[in-house]
């Protein structure tokens, strides 16, 4: 099958002390996938500083936990499904809502909300290359709707961004939080003699070498590598999961996704210390003749892995029965430290889980890109008739209104959307305990390509701004980091360089990485994807009184926090009216943005404002008039008071300087007062 | 007094109609799962939201012919109070309890938002609160929420005034006449494509108001009236 390197194959050899056979190559050649085993980038994975006083389960696992107080946690995890949406947009969306919700409920608890951050290449026009996109674009969106809607978790928030360098392409995050009980959090052990079930769909050919096909430039459509949605049964599996939780009987869960059983029984036989034996002619297979092979890489969706005690067993199969979903016990867990895998009795595959599960890692060359000196200056484009630019940057699809996507999800299902898409900086979702959770995903990767370690500060920044204005304090990120083929120095250096701002701003803040996904080879024919990480930020609201919306009130004195300074590569400005690609992308730093944020928040918690709203794309004007429009209010602004060391007045308009906050007061003398100590 | 939720296999709104019941307007309300052919012990029935069986076949169908269905048929005819929302609603419909179906809305794409119903009858056991012609905020989220019935129902349902909602600041999916929800002959048993569950609490009502509510307490006050009397 090949997918295996030279040096793998020959490194598996020697830890085995013979020839693997071909169903042992397939399945490691499906875990160590760079889409599985994350072989490129673990060791720089490792730099992000992952504990903080809320951090119960780090990443690592299949979503992070945090203690928001009084017994209760929330739970969060991302991922994208970018291969296969480009390919088939509506099942690649919803598989990929459907891998992202098991996540959450691999870990006890009940998915409350879905976040996306959809990247294309622009819509507008005629061209073939634009009616791709909106093909594209429609499609994701239909997918996300379909499977969001009909498992009944409110997709409440994300970001969309259109850009050229996403042509033939298109990058379809998901992110999910869940909310549970402390003491319901799965504790994921196993005893000897345990029972491993396998629940869900039944198995078949479709996403067969899904994680193989997802770590390889997209040459050619391959449809079979997309798996194929079923949300009702995921709705199913969601209940029975979660009535399984709550009695007690289960051990440990585990999702199906990409690598299908061969990554989920290798990785659960390692995390858990047991070896497993598993029988394939237990598995309920959708067509007959599927080989042993097949069986154990297949990718179809709404699987899940219980493990459960011989007590527990016939409770489990109840709950099963109850919800009519289809499972079968596949075998044990084992006092050995293999997975060893059967088809009729006869051992096909056996080997220790802790060589499947770690995949050996790769030694990938760095060096910085040559067109980073080149984009480094611009030409400086013609001032511009300011109402003009504003309106085009206000009608740029990347900044427009997304109503036509969030209306088109079910964002109230659950009853707990209180600050609701297109109403604020972040979705803002209630809590069992009282408290609230705000949420928001960002990315800038016009910002990341002209520098991706000061463009990824800036996406923490934003993300950090956003849920700063509802009135959160930010309690962690979680990280999506989408590049080109690692095996590119260039694009390898990028996703270093990214790394890197992480690590440097959330040690800075204080603020934990609890989960993220790493996702290379996002390339066409035509080139690779401009670096594209997108972090999602989580903040907790204690009290309803601070959350705070972007609408502007009647009557309102405007403040503006933080520098304006003509920073303007990578800028909607330059970009998308003035098509040009270049100059000095906005610098953080650091000690200001968490000054201008604390600030922001002491206003708001001590109840001196009646609006925020974080400053980015588009920059201030574009910002004043989403606060405006949100209020149905006008506002006369003296742009000359903002503090700026821009010459011109387009810069100061639209640049797109970091560290900016406008809040709306009807106590300027308090917010003075406050802002000046 | 103890109100059934009927759960089907992709019911999704029934832990918000369970939750505003039991937490917000202080009526015990109790889930009730679809195989279930005797009910018992209760003094009306909530068909909830969600996408029941995946809304295979056709949305509402297969639910229509569950033993909960047949059940709350014959509850219905003794004069039980019945209230099917959103995918309730087609289930309703699918089941014959109401006339009339629920097509996919005009603008061919699912829809989620908010929206204004006026208040047409106000002799229902789920309108009784409200005055006649008030308006309240609710949002609607569906894809096949498109009212339809023929000329001579629509003439009918006028005529016996069981049009009990309509759509009054704009029209989410095209229905007839902006129809929201409507009743049988009776007035005992009624659907409505708006989730009333969702505007029942200000703090997640985009208008702050959580008006809706009153669709539940005028069930709590007609259900208290009929037991004093």
């Amino acid at each position: 099958m090949g997918v295996l390197t030279e040096g793998e194959l020959r490194y598996l050899q020697e830890k085995l002390g013979r020839p693997a056979n071909e169903v042992e190559q397939d399945i490691v050649g499906a875990e160590w996938s760079e889409h599985c085993s994350y072989k490129s980038s673990k060791k720089y994975l490792r730099l992000l500083p992952t504990k903080g006083k809320r951090v119960l389960v780090g990443p690592g696992y299949d979503a992070g936990v945090l203690d928001v107080g009084d017994g209760y946690v929330l739970t969060v995890h991302i991922e994208s499904h970018n291969h296969p949406s480009a390919v088939e947009p509506f099942g690649g969306a919803a598989t990929g809502v459907g891998g992202v919700i098991r996540d959450i409920m691999s870990m006890g608890t009940r998915p409350i909300a879905v976040f996306d951050a959809l990247r294309f290449a622009p819509i507008e026009g005629k061209s073939k290359q634009a009616q791709k996109s909106r093909w594209l674009f429609k499609n994701v969106v239909k997918g996300i709707a379909d499977y969001g809607n009909c498992i009944g978790i409110p997709t409440v928030g994300g970001e969309i961004e259109f850009d050229p360098s996403f042509e033939d392409y298109c990058l379809v995050d998901v992110a999910s939080i869940g909310a549970g009980k402390k003491e319901e959090v799965i504790s994921n052990r196993a005893e000897v003699g345990d029972f491993l079930v396998l629940a869900g769909g039944s198995t078949g050919r479709d996403g067969i070498h899904g994680a193989s096909f997802a770590s390889k430039a997209l040459e050619a459509e391959n449809r079979s590598a997309v798996q194929i949605p079923d949300p009702f049964l995921e709705k199913l599996l969601l209940e029975a999961t979660m009535e399984a939780v709550r009695q007690g009987c289960v051990k440990a869960i585990k999702d199906l996704g990409g690598g299908g059983l061969s990554c989920c029984l290798s990785e659960t036989s390692d995390s858990l210390g047991r070896g497993f034996d598993v029988e394939l002619l237990k598995v309920r297979a959708r067509e007959a003749g599927m080989t042993p092979n097949e069986l154990m890489i297949s990718e179809s969706q709404e699987r899940m892995l219980f493990v459960t005690d011989a007590q527990k067993l016939p409770e489990l199969q109840s709950i099963l029965d109850k919800y009519e979903i289809g499972y079968s016990v596949l075998g044990k867990a084992e006092g050995h430290e293999n997975l060893t895998v059967r088809h009729a009795g006869k051992v096909v595959a056996d080997m220790p889980s802790s060589l499947v599960a770690h995949a050996p890692l790769a030694d990938r060359a760095s060096k910085r890109p040559a067109y980073l000196d080149r984009l480094k200056k611009a030409r400086q484009p013609r001032p511009a008739n300011l109402g003009r630019a504003l309106l085009s940057l206000l009608s740029n699809p990347t900044i427009a209104g997304k109503s036509w996507v969030y209306q088109q999800y079910d964002h109230e299902v659950g009853v707990r959307t209180v600050v609701k898409p297109g109403a604020g900086d972040a979705a803002v979702m209630r809590l069992d305990n009282g408290k609230f959770v705000a949420a928001k995903l960002d990315g800038n990767s016009k910002h990341c390509y002209l520098d991706p370690y000061q463009g990824t500060l800036g996406c923490l920044s934003e993300g950090v701004r956003n849920v700063v204005c509802t009135g959160a304090e930010p309690i962690g990120v979680v990280d999506h980091l989408q590049f080109g083929s690692p095996e590119d120095p260039e694009i390898f250096w990028t996703f270093a360089q990214a790394v890197n701002a992480i690590v440097d701003y959330c040690n800075f803040m204080e603020m934990p990485v609890v989960g993220g996904k790493v996702s290379f080879y996002n390339e066409t024919a035509k080139g690779a994807i401009k670096p594209s990480p997108v972090m999602g930020t989580l903040g907790l609201i204690d009290d309803k009184k601070w959350i705070t919306r972007p609408a502007l009130g009647h009557g309102d004195t405007i403040f503006i926090v933080g520098e304006t300074r003509p920073e303007m590569g990578g800028s909607e400005y330059y970009e998308y009216v003035h098509g040009i690609t270049g100059g000095p992308v906005p610098q953080v730093d650091l000690a200001t943005d968490r000054a201008n944020g604390a600030a922001v928040m002491k206003l708001i918690r001590n109840g001196l404002v009646t609006c925020a709203h974080d400053c980015s794309k588009g920059g201030l004007a574009v910002a004043l008039a989403e606060m405006a429009v949100a209020g149905k209010t006008g506002f006369k602004v003296e742009m000359d008071k903002a503090p700026s060391t821009c010459k011109r007045a387009d810069e100061l308009l639209f640049s797109e300087s970091h560290s900016r906050y406008i809040v709306g007061t009807s106590k300027p003398a308090e917010v003075e007062q406050l802002l000046k100590s | 007094m103890k109100i059934g939720i009927a759960v089907f296999p992709g019911s999704n709104c029934d832990r918000d109609v369970h939750h505003v019941l039991n937490n917000v307007v202080g009526l015990q309300a109790d889930f009730i799962w679809h195989t279930k052919d005797r009910i018992s012990g209760y003094d009306a029935m909530i068909i909830p939201g969600g996408f029941a069986f995946g809304d295979r076949l056709r949305a509402g169908i297969i639910a229509a012919h569950s033993p909960i269905v047949q059940e709350v048929k014959r509850l219905a005819k003794d004069g039980m109070p019945v209230l099917g929302i959103c995918n309730g609603f087609q289930i309703l419909v699918e089941s014959g309890l109401l006339p009339g179906a629920l097509l996919m809305n005009d603008s061919l794409r699912f829809v989620c938002r908010w929206t204004k119903v006026k208040v047409q009858n106000n002799h229902t056991p789920f309108t009784q609160a409200f005055s006649k012609r008030e308006e309240f905020n609710i949002p609607v989220a569906h894809g096949e929420g498109r009212y339809v019935a023929t000329p001579d129902i629509v003439k009918d349902l006028k005529k016996k005034n069981q049009v009990v909602l309509q759509y009054s600041h704009d029209d989410p999916n095209g229905s007839t006449d902006l129809i929201a929800a409507i009743c049988n002959e009776q007035g005992n048993v009624m659907g409505m494509m708006p989730h009333p569950e969702r505007a029942s609490e200000s703090i997640i009502s985009a208008s702050g108001s959580g008006e809706a509510i009153g669709i539940f307490r005028s069930l709590a006050s007609f259900l208290e009236q009929r037991a004093v009397a």
